[in-house]
């Protein structure tokens, strides 16, 4: 294949050799493909190949109706479906012009909040791995699997949750949710405190990470990154903060941002983001606690399904119940862009409606395809065992990089 | 909230490229404008550049497709003006056929792999684009997928169709 990324030395001089990096290294954590141009240790340029996993959800959803895209998304970012389930909702939402009650909106924000959490557990734990520290991950590991229980008591399934409904959420939240959400409160932060203390100033690590693959701001905003990585460089573009979904306006939190944007400044900026999501939860669940605890969804009976014992004797429950899921619902002519703040950054989603049963055209920004771009450019003249642990750090999900 | 309005930016825009832009509307409070090839690149540029707007945010490039248009293939760009918070929506339709347009990649690095993903499923050919491959099908795929012309399943499948749900 003539495209097909090989570097061809002919010169029996040189000393470079061809490295493949993947396209199922152990230390990619992902399948993805790199095609290093190697001086001894060091990266001379490289190519990357993505598209391992494409599973082409943007024209599956072109037939689909609308809630049944929901478990695609969660095929997107595995590591936190609820916020890009949340993320799919709310564009359908805007889109019907649905407006939740403030009690769904706080349920919400606790669900992404445990999600950004999970992902950057997984990131950070994962990071220490890469470095040589295992030791920290299986600390965090642990409340990984806490936030898969609560996840199990809302939606039942744990890693590809589908939660949630278009309207709110297909069930109310029981008491073993809050119990768990509060237990996790209690718990985490310990735990967080004894994984910053093994890792912000320990000499290796710091050695491993401190300087390695800093990135300007403007050339991170000129490759279009988002998310921590972006913060981490010093520019507070938070979607949350900037243009606040599902009532992010009535909480008090930070945007934590970095200065120099390498791999060290990455890994302060998500664990100040988990402190920052705890005391979201936590002001979310004062909030919860004033409002009308059997509200779980909105009052929209046309797309939003009825309770299934409804459904057998209620005629009316019956008709929504047929018409929602063989998509005879009426559903505006229009485009919206709409955008949540996913745990690498800005997740967009473009939908464009002819009022049809199915999306017109749904494109998803994703934001592991965007920040991953720059991964080879910027490995050129790193060393080897670098570049690993700065693609650690971009936290590149192979399920959204290739949707 | 923001603190410039869709009409400030209309004007700014109008002043300079005139009647070369179709504004589409303002869907969900997001201004649309439609524009040629030709300009394309200056007007993307000109919002980048702008020391009011500063459009300097390339947030996605994809495209559409409208078979049954006489200009099917829309390249579509969303550009965020992260100090003033405000999003823009830039569309350029094309005929079958000549599907091209230059590059953005001259105004954002992070253009490259968004074009070679819309190339990728709609064939749009950016010129001047510096590597132009497919990015997530496989290299010696002759179709460009997400055209509408190419069905997701078997075509002669029938308990699917419409007309069973008495559209």
């Amino acid at each position: 294949m003539e495209n097909h990324p090989v570097f061809i030395d002919n010169d029996p001089q040189s000393e470079l050799s061809t490295l493949n990096l993947g396209p199922t290294h152990p230390a990619t954590h992902g399948v993805f493909q790199n095609v290093l141009q190697m001086d001894g240790e060091r990266i001379v340029s490289g190519v990357s190949t993505i598209g391992y996993i494409h599973r082409a959800f943007e024209k599956i959803a072109e037939h689909r109706p609308f809630y049944q895209i929901t478990p695609l998304t969660d095929r997107l970012n595995y590591c936190s479906s609820p916020i890009n389930n949340m993320g799919w909702h709310m564009t359908v939402e805007k889109l019907l012009n649905i407006q939740l009650p403030k009690r769904v909106d706080y349920l919400r924000i606790v669900v992404m909040e445990l999600a950004r959490i999970a992902d950057h557990i997984v990131c950070n734990g994962v990071l220490g791995v890469d470095t040589g520290a295992f030791t920290g991950f299986l600390y965090m590991m642990e409340f990984r699997e806490a936030i898969y229980e609560i996840y199990e008591e809302i939606c039942g399934s744990r890693l590809t949750t589908n939660v949630g409904r278009i309207g709110g959420f297909e069930r109310n939240f029981n008491d073993i949710f809050f119990r768990k959400v509060n237990k996790f409160l209690v718990d985490f932060p310990v735990a967080l405190k004894e994984f910053e203390n093994l890792f912000n100033r320990n000499r290796i690590f710091i050695d491993r990470t401190k300087g390695v693959a800093p990135v300007d701001p403007d050339v991170a905003l000129g490759y279009s990154w988002t998310g921590p990585i972006l913060r981490a460089t010093g520019v507070d573009y938070d979607v949350r903060a900037m243009n606040p979904y599902s009532s992010y306006q009535d909480l008090d939190f930070e945007v934590p941002v970095g200065t120099r944007g390498d791999v060290y400044d990455r890994f302060l900026v998500r664990n100040e983001e988990m402190k920052q999501s705890m005391r979201m939860i936590d002001q979310c669940l004062k909030l919860i606690a004033k409002e009308d605890s059997t509200i779980f969804h909105a009052d929209v009976p046309a797309y939003y399904l009825p309770p299934k014992e409804e459904v057998y004797n209620n005629m009316e429950a019956l008709i929504y119940h047929f018409k929602i899921v063989m998509g005879e619902v009426d559903t505006p002519v229009g485009e919206v862009y709409h955008s949540v703040e996913g745990a690498n950054g800005e997740l967009g989603f473009y939908l464009v409606n002819d009022g049809g049963r199915s999306p017109y055209r749904l494109h998803f920004r994703r934001p592991s395809f965007i920040n991953y771009q720059m991964y080879a450019p910027m490995s050129r003249g790193m060393l080897l065992s670098d570049a690993i642990i700065n693609m650690s750090s971009l936290n590149i999900i192979a399920g959204e990089l290739d949707a | 909230m923001s603190a410039i309005t869709n009409e400030t930016i209309l004007n700014a825009i109008n002043a300079k490229f005139g009647d070369t832009i179709i504004v589409e509307g303002e869907p969900y409070g997001l201004l649309t404008i439609e524009t040629g090839r030709e300009q394309v690149i200056d007007l993307l540029g000109f919002l980048k550049g702008h020391a009011v707007l500063k459009f300097g945010f390339l947030t996605d490039i994809t495209a559409i497709h409208y078979p049954e248009r006489e200009k099917p293939v829309g390249v579509i760009y969303h550009l965020h003006s992260l100090q003033n918070n405000v999003r823009i929506r830039v569309k350029v339709f094309m005929a079958d056929g000549d599907v091209h347009i230059p590059s953005a990649t001259v105004l954002w690095d992070g253009a490259n792999w968004m074009e070679r993903e819309t190339y990728d499923f709609f064939g749009v050919d950016f010129t001047g684009h510096p590597d132009l491959r497919r990015i997530l099908n496989v290299d010696d795929m002759t179709v460009f997928p997400m055209r509408r012309e190419y069905p997701l399943e078997d075509p002669n499948r029938v308990d699917k169709k419409d007309y069973f749900f008495g559209r």
